[in-house]
């Protein structure tokens, strides 16, 4: 190792405060976490808009809105897969177990206006009364 | 009945014909024929083919057909906390 020069030691400390102000940033997010984990504008348009039904077996169908929608929901739906599969390896069920009780709490959170699919496969839109879900769910 | 004289190439106009100049020369031209049918049928074919295209038209209400979940009601009741707070944890995408 060389002698430290006067100009490696000025660049070391710019550079360590540098990382600490991005950890600083990160850390925030992390914090101020569930806030920040709200539906994405497209997404939450695409709720409202019927472009979208739940499922009972847990994730999302797309209906109208094309490529865009198609996208959108095969996106959320990798990432819900992703959440069903650490679930389930933490309470040792199969996937599909915990996806299922994923949809059936996913349709029971649907507003009204919005879309869902019942157990015999029909799209309904969502109104004041109580969703038609599959009888096993709680 | 030819007479090769071995005195250097003989003129343009006495070049003997292609039986003179052995087998090579004859099945190199059957070579270039055959050579030339393949391609046209190649051509040919992938033409026909590509000609062939079906589209398909998606329906406009999608055939939803349910597949049956095998889960029982107790496996249910025991995921049914779970997965609410995984709901809760992952709002961005339920």
């Amino acid at each position: 190792m060389g002698r430290l020069m006067q100009s490696d030691f000025s660049r070391l400390v710019r550079r360590s405060i540098g990382i600490s102000v991005v950890a600083a940033g990160l850390s925030l997010a992390a914090i101020a976490g569930p806030a920040w984990a709200a539906r994405d504008p497209a997404y939450a348009a695409a709720r409202s808009d019927g472009d979208v039904a739940e499922k009972p077996d847990g994730y999302l169908l797309a209906i109208g809105g094309g490529g865009t929608i198609q996208k959108l929901v095969d996106d959320i739906n990798i990432k819900r897969r992703a959440a069903y599969t650490d679930e389930a390896r933490s309470q040792s069920a199969t996937i599909e177990q915990v996806a299922f009780v994923g949809g059936c709490r996913a349709i029971l959170r649907t507003v009204a206006g919005e879309k869902y699919v019942t157990p015999s496969g029909n799209v309904m839109t969502r109104t004041s009364a109580p969703p038609e879900r599959d009888p096993r769910c709680l | 009945m030819n007479m090769l004289r071995l005195t250097g190439k003989p003129p343009a106009a006495t070049i003997a014909p292609m039986e003179n100049t052995g087998q090579a020369a004859e099945q190199s031209s059957r070579h270039a024929y055959r050579h030339f049918v393949r391609v046209a049928a190649m051509l040919v074919g992938s033409a026909l083919t590509l000609s062939g295209c079906i589209s398909v038209n998606a329906p406009d209400e999608p055939i939803v057909i349910e597949l049956n979940i095998n889960i029982k009601q107790e496996v249910v009741y025991r995921l049914d906390a779970g997965v609410q707070d995984l709901i809760k944890d992952n709002e961005d995408i339920f």
